[in-house]
């Protein structure tokens, strides 16, 4: 248990990826079957034990402990898990009753390990696994005491998202096999906690697990970007165009009564989307792009905007007004299993062909087909992709006829050619601190746009699109020109004569009630430094008002 | 005698009337008695001084030989008479040359006892209990939430942690007068003999310390002449806090931030500050340890000082022991 605690303390708080990743690999290769594959499942947030209530901890404390004195205690430091954690005291000293003992000694909870936590915790029921924690928490340290609270109030949010924690996987496989991160995101919905067939294939020690799980994840096949002069190269003979849909991309395969909705890399969505299984009345494996949308009166579907798709995203419970209000629907591309045949090594042509027919059985209020465009030449296309006819299109894909459906992004069968994205100029008005290597440096930025009575209005943040070079620079103005400091955050010196005006690149606008200005930006980046330009010929809130997408 | 007629709170320190002198008066006063050396408690600009002989060496290292006009040596351990009142100095624990003030008039003794902790320390003398009727104690840390880890366990996450990042500068935020030694003297006591790279706000008190007998090791400065290229990957490298947020942080390869202090304990404390590695190390008494002191001295009386007296205050009434706050303003000890 002490190994696992630790590995969380340093997850929580380091901000790098290769950081995190490192600490994992070595956590891995240094902790022994079962306890790694049931910390894996923890950090993944995919175990599932007897949970204790927050209610029930806190009832717990007020025997053990002065009232007054926890309260002092849980104001100060503000997380339950974390306040029990700290004042935990085997000896009960705190409740009141002084007697001349000695400090409580941190008390070895090397015996404890994690699998057994698991392993009872599985076998009990709500109130014996309150008793059970009490007890555990008398063995541990504070470090253990807070990782098993976190475990057993489900709240173990700790930074590592499946993706990264697939990543470390394959970066651990390869200290002993070769192996791609593609393999261990076909694997994944075929294995069982706590992993033990996944980790003696990673170390060389057994054979790649065979798949077990139904309606498995196929990994996706991804584009390249094209810049305009490598397209001219292409022949369009040999390639086939369509819209480049903005919204998430998906795998939806029903096989045999289990019907699964992946993220292009392989996580299991469907929970989200009661509403699209329920429509999954078919036998196969479709690729294409969810979105929110319903059918007109002439039966077609009609895509709704990217901020009724958010409305959708990242929650965990949907609601029954939101099902109705936000439907979810499936524009397909791609065809990668008919019932149980494989279609992945056939061509696209071949592919679409048979996605043509498949798509008539499916249910036409959810699933309806991405429509190819024509493709003569590369000028036709460049016209359209200056007037796309829909707000959610992001751009063109092109797909050549005869490529075959592999993993990942092989160069040269599929290319993504984007529309350009939005600029605007705003005036730079807040700077914080980075984290991490970033830390000496002021490089996350809030920028602001002009209000009609010539104040600025913060309208968005961006901390990345500038070089190192750009970023000692910015990070210079800021400091010569700090008007204020809170904590880690600088306002600077932002008037209608003096000021840093930044170019913004972004990729649409929406209405926001969360922010002061009212517009919410996406993915919102420095694409330029105008230290040429006065701050009030920067953009103003009506200029920007204007892009607002439908 | 009534205990606040011998010693009670002023807004300029706690004053004896009896005798007419502060205890580590936060303005410059005529007659002054000082705990230790930290910039809180240990100003420049009174008349006379009485300290340990450390505490005044350390005090004229930071603000100048001339931060007082008298210098009054106070011996550890034995008394003398300042204008009918008995005054001594006994070790507390804190920071080299930190001490505890007894103050004792018509058989009534009160014990200021500065800052303390009660964990070994190798760069300075232990706590040594003083029994006495009122004993006065800080209480930076008195919450049921601080209670320090074991401090070997503390310096193997660290050691640990640069060998597990070879490539990476470990950049530790310490103060300059007590953390800093006493962290590179653990460090060192853990075997690790590598040169250690000090910020130049920590190297004069490293050289003091070293010339009273605590051995640092080989340290080496960590600001580089214009140009000059160092090479710190896999290196400690020490320096206070407020130095590894600016420019001078940025000549170090893939930094990890990593900062000593009991603050360390709250996860959230070291999130908002960007710590990646908090090392949970403190020069002043866990809530354990103040309980424990409080059983062992017995005073009739507690009283407490800076810090989050309410806590204290309130387990001494569950456990019957009389205590009142002292409200004092102007210690801000390790604080941010
Ligand atoms: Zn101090």
């Amino acid at each position: 248990m002490e190994s696992f605690a630790h590995l969380l303390d340093r997850l929580v708080l380091t901000p790098s990826r290769n950081g995190k990743i490192r600490l994992l690999v070595d956590y891995f290769a240094r902790t022994p079957d079962p306890d790694r594959g049931y910390a894996l499942a923890a950090i993944t947030r995919d175990l599932d034990v007897a949970s204790v209530k927050p209610a029930m901890l806190r009832g717990l404390m007020n025997e053990r402990m002065d009232e007054v004195l926890f309260k002092l205690s849980y104001d100060y430091v503000g997380d339950l898990a974390e306040t029990i954690a700290l004042v935990w005291d085997s000896e009960q000293r705190t409740a009141g009753q002084g007697h001349d003992v000695q400090p409580a000694s941190d008390k070895s909870a090397a015996d404890l390990s994690l699998t057994q936590i698991v392993e009872t915790l599985n076998t009990l029921g709500k109130t014996e696994a309150m008793g059970q924690v009490s007890n555990w928490l008398d063995q541990l340290d504070a470090s253990g005491r807070y990782a098993l609270l976190k475990l057993v109030t489900g709240g173990m949010r700790i930074g590592v998202s499946a993706r990264l924690a697939k990543q470390a996987l394959s970066e651990f496989g390869k200290r002993y096999i070769k192996i791609d991160i593609i393999e261990i995101e076909e694997l994944w919905h075929g294995l069982e906690i706590p992993y033990e067939d996944l980790f003696a294939w990673l170390e060389g020690k057994a054979d790649k697990p065979s798949h077990l799980a139904a309606a498995p994840f196929r990994p996706a096949m991804l584009a390249n970007a094209l810049a305009d002069s490598d397209m001219r190269k292409l022949d369009p003979d040999h390639y086939a165009a369509e819209w480049k849909w903005d919204g998430i991309r998906v795998q939806v395969t029903s096989e045999g009564g289990t019907r699964r909705i992946y993220s292009r890399t392989g996580d299991d969505i469907s929970r989200s989307f009661p509403d699209l299984v329920e429509a999954m009345d078919f036998e196969g494996s479709l690729d294409g792009e969810l979105l929110v949308g319903r059918p007109n009166n002439t039966g077609e579907i009609e895509i709704g905007s990217f901020s009724d798709l958010q409305q959708r995203l990242n929650r965990k419970t949907v609601s029954k007004k939101l099902l109705v209000t936000h439907p979810v629907v499936v524009r397909t591309y791609d065809l990668l299993a008919d019932e149980t045949t494989n279609l992945r090594d056939q061509s696209f042509e071949m592919r679409r062909g048979q996605l043509e027919a498949f798509a008539k059985r499916l249910d036409p209020t959810r699933f309806d087909i991405s429509p190819l465009i024509p493709l003569t030449n590369w000028d036709d296309l460049a016209q359209l992709r200056e007037n796309l006819p829909h707000p959610v299109i992001e751009g063109v894909m092109i797909k050549r006829w005869d490529s075959i459906y592999v993993p990942g992004r092989p160069k040269g069968p599929w290319f993504k050619w984007k529309k350009d994205p939005m600029l605007i100029d705003a005036v730079l008005m807040y700077a914080q601190r980075g984290h991490g290597k970033r830390s000496s440096y002021y490089s996350d930025y809030t920028f602001g746009v002009w209000t009609e009575d010539d104040a600025l209005v913060p309208v968005g943040k961006a901390y990345f699109g500038f070089t190192d070079e750009e970023l000692k620079q910015i990070d210079k103005f800021v400091r010569d020109n700090t008007v204020e400091r809170f904590g880690p955050v600088r306002s600077v010196k932002a008037q209608r004569d003096f000021g840093l005006v930044l170019e913004i690149a972004f990729e649409g606008i929406q209405r926001s009630k969360r922010h002061k200005s009212g517009v919410a930006m996406r993915f919102p980046r420095i694409s330029r430094l105008r230290w040429d330009k006065p701050p009030h010929e920067a953009d103003s809130l009506t200029s920007i008002e204007s892009l607002l997408t439908p | 005698m009534r205990p606040d007629q011998l010693l009670h709170p002023t807004p300029k320190g706690l004053y004896c009337p009896v005798s007419d002198f502060y205890i580590d008066p936060v303005q410059p006063v005529d007659r002054a008695l000082i705990t230790h050396g930290h910039a809180d408690h240990a100003r420049s600009g009174h008349h006379s001084v009485w300290a340990t002989e450390q505490t005044l060496d350390i005090m004229a290292i930071r603000y100048g030989e001339e931060f007082c006009s008298e210098r009054h040596v106070a011996n550890l351990r034995e008394t003398f008479v300042l204008n009918g009142v008995t005054i001594g100095f006994w070790p507390a624990g804190h920071v080299l040359g930190s001490a505890q003030i007894l103050v004792e008039h018509q058989g009534l003794r009160i014990v200021a006892s500065g800052d303390y902790k009660r964990r070994r320390d190798p760069s300075c003398l232990s706590f040594e209990p003083v029994p006495c009727d009122v004993f006065i104690t800080e209480a930076t840390f008195a919450l049921p939430v601080f209670r320090h880890p074991d401090d070997v366990g503390e310096i193997q996450k660290l050691l640990s942690s640069v060998q597990q990042f070879p490539e990476s500068a470990h950049l530790v935020g310490v103060y300059a007068l007590g953390k800093a030694q006493r962290l590179i003297s653990l460090i060192r006591e853990a075997g690790h003999n590598k040169t250690i790279f000090i910020h130049g706000a920590l190297k004069k008190l490293c050289d003091y310390y070293e010339t009273q007998g605590v051995e640092l090791g080989p340290l080496s400065s960590a600001t580089l002449a214009k140009g000059e290229k160092g090479d710190f990957a896999g290196s400690i490298v020490m320096g206070p806090p407020s130095a590894f947020t600016d420019k001078w942080a940025r000549r170090f390869p893939d930094p990890i931030i990593c900062f000593a202090s009991g603050w360390m304990q709250v996860r959230q404390r070291a999130r908002q500050r960007g710590v990646e590695l908090p090392l949970i190390l403190s020069d002043h008494c866990d809530w354990d340890e103040l309980l424990d002191t409080i059983l062992e001295i017995k005073p009739r009386e507690v009283w407490v000082t800076h810090g989050r007296d309410d806590a204290l205050v309130r387990w001494c009434e569950l456990n019957q022991i009389k205590a009142r706050p002292l409200h004092l303003v102007g210690y801000e000890d390790e604080s941010e």
